[in-house]
């Protein structure tokens, strides 16, 4: 794995939520009701026992509070940072039906996580060897989980990731404010050390390698391979410079070094959580002023109240019921040229008017992968996902998915809980064979 | 991995963590359940002629909007069959032959303790544990704490026991008493092979001032009942410590009262349980407390390089000595880091009205300055200050050599001047 760029731009940010100290953990820990079949625990994806780790914390049992998270979680370290915990755990804590604050769950799972990558603790060792292996496509947040519980059980591993980098979008997606690369990466690292998991970087499949070949040489696939890239809009002007997807624009600036000092305004076009955080990125990388174009109203967005509060906060200009229709400039975008919508998203006739850019940045989706599948036997696909029973198996007996090339794009904790799962169904199924 | 296996006068158990003899022992459900979740033993609940028990039985104070930091009950000894317990019991150690099983017994005459004895043990029990400590209901029967308090009385029974007894007996200790050590001196003497201890305080949890009746109320009246919970601990831990320490008492001691968590735990191992015994938390929050328990205290066995609890049972009994023993001259003064700081100021209100006058409010800032001529290193700010390690204790060297006020006494040693009489 290369080594992270060091003058890479998302250096600037600090987080947003500052960890804990070991006293206000345990204050924090001690207000926790400890609650039978809590609702925190349904709430996370990966089910992490919430209350046992809680009182792990205050009773200073932070080692074998690492352990409760990490049995279910291997990236609990990442997900404490990168969870949008108002609307998963902490949002089900019942202290909010008594309208006192929620106990700050992911505060606390990143003071234990932290903790233990501090102090090294390990927790796992692989199972005696199988003699079976097992594929993986992709080595984000699904492909890792998955990889790791597979050499738990014992079964050989080879990951195959078209960067080279591992992490996907949690390495090289999530905003810098919550989580940078090189903690991601740490983590990375922490999943490795079990040892035995192979890394071939730059393999795209099926080109480097045909499903055949995959199939030939595993008991079973795991396909981890997450979204494509950002929807584009075509519209005049579309092959100006300065107009970027998100994800792109994010992966750029996380890894490399960024100049923006032309950009004096950037506009993001989007409504979901892609789209704020790019808007608060490029206020934090110093961009004087960050328009958010959004067609709908304001409480249409798809995206978390929560975040976009913290962007309007840090000065986001939003500007609602917008439709873009063209792209101007000459050889270098200067605006983006609009049309006011009404209730219905209908133009509004004599509305048009130029949002000046230097930068706009397209938020409004990623293309779905599910073609790399197609002459993938009996494995389905729905509007380019692929499709899975609960446990993660495709059509075809062998090949098992999870993450967001399932669910169409969901969050890093969704990810780890279908990668581990598909891991468990993998590994009934192989065991048994 | 450190090795959390015990053995308490004959008894053994993968870890020293037993469910007390009490509700959570009540029923094979209920012990299974707990040896699944990683209890180590249990002792269940005492089995006698069953009674009858009243409605309601338990009372709790609450500290800081927490329920239960101190509880009490006046529920009796096993309102089930014999007969259905003995199965239970005898189900439960077949299925689970690696932990410890101890029946706890509380009958009258010499027939009844032989045959109760001998049932316990046809169930496969692998100890038995002679109740003489409910200090309600059944005291006014002749029983619990009426022979706890008696040393000849317990002698006696335990006597009988160890002559019908073929696996290890523990006398399980009432705290009601002034002195505990006549009282394990006596178990001793009567051959047991080790003594548990506390049971319950003799309490009144406290009275409804609208309808005049003390809780917990049964109709319009109550009656005084057992008290235990994490606020018991420190008297449990004397009592303990008081017994371990002792030089005639020689046998292995079972500890019990108000331990919540390893830590807790721990505390009691230190001051010479080879085991302890859980009730009340487990009551507020279940068997799957020891989960933490068994982490924890292996966690802090790796931490101090203990593989065995051998190695750590009783550790503390040398740095416990009577209050003549100790060195007078030595001299600790307050220290608060500015950095920690959050300026509560708790610590002035606390020295100024509850010690001795000397921390002060800052010209300037709210960081409170101690004045260290005047502090005679009481403790108190820092058992006040809101943030850990915040306020240290910390040692001063004033010039004289280390004297105990006995010596002072018998030696004329000299003792460095008061601070703080003015
Ligand atoms: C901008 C942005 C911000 C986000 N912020 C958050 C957040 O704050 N919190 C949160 O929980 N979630 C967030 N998410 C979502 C989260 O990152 C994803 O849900 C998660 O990473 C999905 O994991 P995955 O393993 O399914 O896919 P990915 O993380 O996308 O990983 C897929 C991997 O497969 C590789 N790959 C792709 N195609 C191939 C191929 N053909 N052959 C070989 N390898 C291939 C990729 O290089 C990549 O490494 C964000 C997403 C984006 C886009
Ligand atoms: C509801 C209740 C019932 C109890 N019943 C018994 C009993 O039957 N026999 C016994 O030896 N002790 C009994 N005890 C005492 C406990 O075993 C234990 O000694 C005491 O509660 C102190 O421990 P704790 O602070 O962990 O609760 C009972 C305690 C409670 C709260
Ligand atoms: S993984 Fe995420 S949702 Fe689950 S407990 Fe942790 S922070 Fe909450």
């Amino acid at each position: 794995m290369d080594e992270l760029d060091p003058e890479r731009s998302e250096q600037v940010f600090e987080d947003f939520k500052k960890a804990y100290t070991a006293n206000q953990a345990i204050v924090e820990a001690n207000r926790c009701l400890y609650c039978s079949d809590a609702p925190c625990i349904t709430a996370c994806p990966t089910g992490i026992d919430i209350p046992s780790f809680i009182r792990k914390i205050s009773t200073r049992n932070t080692e074998g509070s690492a352990r409760t998270i990490f049995a279910s979680n291997i990236l609990g370290m990442s997900c404490s940072r990168v969870c949008p915990v108002e609307t998963l755990c902490v949002g089900d804590c019942v202290f909010n039906e008594m309208g006192v604050p929620p106990i700050q769950i992911g505060k606390l799972q990143r003071y234990a996580t932290d903790m233990a990558f501090e102090k090294d603790w390990t927790f796992f060792e692989a199972g005696a060897d199988t003699g079976k292996s097992v594929g993986i496509v992709g080595g984000g947040p699904a492909g890792l989980a998955a990889a790791h519980r597979l050499r738990r059980f014992g079964h050989a591993v080879t990951i195959y990731e078209k960067r080279d980098i591992l992490g996907g979008l949690n390495t090289f997606g999530v905003a810098p404010y919550k989580m940078r690369a090189d903690a991601a990466l740490s983590e990375v690292e922490w999943v490795m050390s079990i040892g035995g998991i192979t890394v071939e970087h730059g393999v795209t499949i099926p080109e480097t390698y045909s499903w055949d070949d995959l199939l030939g040489k595993h008991e079973a696939i795991f396909l981890a391979f997450g979204l494509g890239p950002d929807t584009r809009l075509e519209l005049p002007g579309s092959n100006l410079d300065g107009i970027v997807g998100a994800v792109d624009f994010i992966e750029d600036f996380k890894l490399k070094a960024m100049d923006l000092s032309a950009v004096k305004q950037a506009v993001v076009i989007g409504g979901g959580n892609t789209a704020l955080d790019a808007v608060r990125e490029l206020r934090g990388l110093g961009v004087p002023e960050v328009t958010l174009a959004y067609r709908g109203a304001e409480d249409q967005m798809g995206g978390y109240a929560h975040e976009w509060s913290a962007g309007k906060d840090e000065g986001v200009i939003s500007a609602f019921n917008l439709q873009p229709v063209a792209y101007e400039g000459q050889g270098q975008v200067d605006g983006l040229r609009v049309v006011r919508t009404d209730a219905d998203k209908k133009p509004i006739p004599g509305s048009a008017h130029t949002l000046p850019a230097q930068l706009v940045v397209l938020a409004v989706g990623q293309s779905k992968l599910g073609e790399l599948v197609s002459d993938l036997d009996g494995v389905e696909t729905k509007w380019g996902r692929v499709v899975t029973t609960e446990s993660g198996q495709t059509g075809h007996p062998r090949v098992f998915a999870g993450g967001d090339c399932t669910n169409g794009g969901k969050e890093v904790v969704n990810g780890v809980a279908e990668g581990r799962d598909a891991a468990i169904a993998i590994h009934s199924m192989i065991s048994e064979a | 991995m450190p090795d959390l296996t015990i053995n308490c006068g004959g008894i053994s158990s993968p870890n020293p963590f037993w469910l007390a003899s009490a509700p959570p022992a009540n029923s094979g459900e209920q012990v299974q359940r707990a040896f699944d979740h990683g209890w180590g033993g249990a002792v269940w609940k005492t089995l006698g002629q069953p009674i009858q028990n009243v409605s309601s039985r338990f009372g709790a104070i609450d500290w800081q909007g927490r329920s239960g930091v101190g509880f009490n009950n006046i529920e009796l000894i096993t309102d089930r069959s014999l007969d259905v317990n003995f199965r239970e019991i005898y189900e439960t150690k077949r299925k689970y032959p690696k932990h410890a099983l101890i029946a706890s017994l509380m009958v009258e005459t010499r027939e009844e303790w032989k045959e109760i004895i001998k049932r316990a043990e046809d169930a496969g029990a692998d100890g038995l544990e002679l109740n003489f400590g409910c200090p309600h209901g059944m005291c006014e029967r002749g029983m619990g704490s009426a022979v706890g308090q008696e040393p000849a009385v317990n002698e006696r029974i335990t006597s009988w026991a160890k002559e019908f007894a073929n696996v290890p007996v523990l006398v399980k200790l009432t705290p009601n008493v002034g002195d505990i050590v006549p009282h394990g001196l006596a178990a001793q003497r009567g051959g047991a092979d080790g003594v548990s201890l506390i049971n319950t305080i003799k309490s009144i949890i406290g009275v409804d001032i609208d309808t005049f009746v003390p809780k917990p109320m049964v109709g319009n009246r109550s009656s005084n009942g057992g008290y235990c919970g994490a606020a018991v601990r420190p008297i449990a831990l004397h009592m303990v410590a008081a017994l371990a320490r002792d030089r005639q008492f020689n046998i292995p001691i079972s500890g019990i009262g108000g331990i919540t968590n390893w830590r807790d735990a721990t505390e009691f191992m230190l001051l010479g349980s080879s085991s302890v015994q859980v009730c009340t938390e487990v009551m507020l929050k279940g068997y799957r407390i020891v989960e933490d328990m068994i982490e924890g205290m292996e966690g802090w066995m790796r931490d101090h390089d203990f593989q065995t609890t051998d190695q750590f049972i009783g550790k503390s009994i040398p740095h416990y000595a009577d209050w003549g023993d100790l060195d007078i001259n030595f001299e600790t003064v307050a220290k608060i880091n500015a950095e920690t700081c959050i300026g509560c100021q708790v610590c002035v209100v606390a020295c100024h009205d509850g010690a001795h006058q000397c921390i002060h409010p800052a010209e300037v800032g709210r960081i409170p300055v101690v004045d260290e001529s005047e502090c005679v290193g009481c403790n108190l700010c820092q058992i006040v200050c809101p943030v850990e390690g915040c306020i240290t204790m910390e040692e001063v060297e004033n010039g004289f050599a280390p004297t105990t006020w006995n010596e002072h006494l018998n030696e004329g040693k000299p003792v460095r001047p008061k601070k703080g009489a003015h």
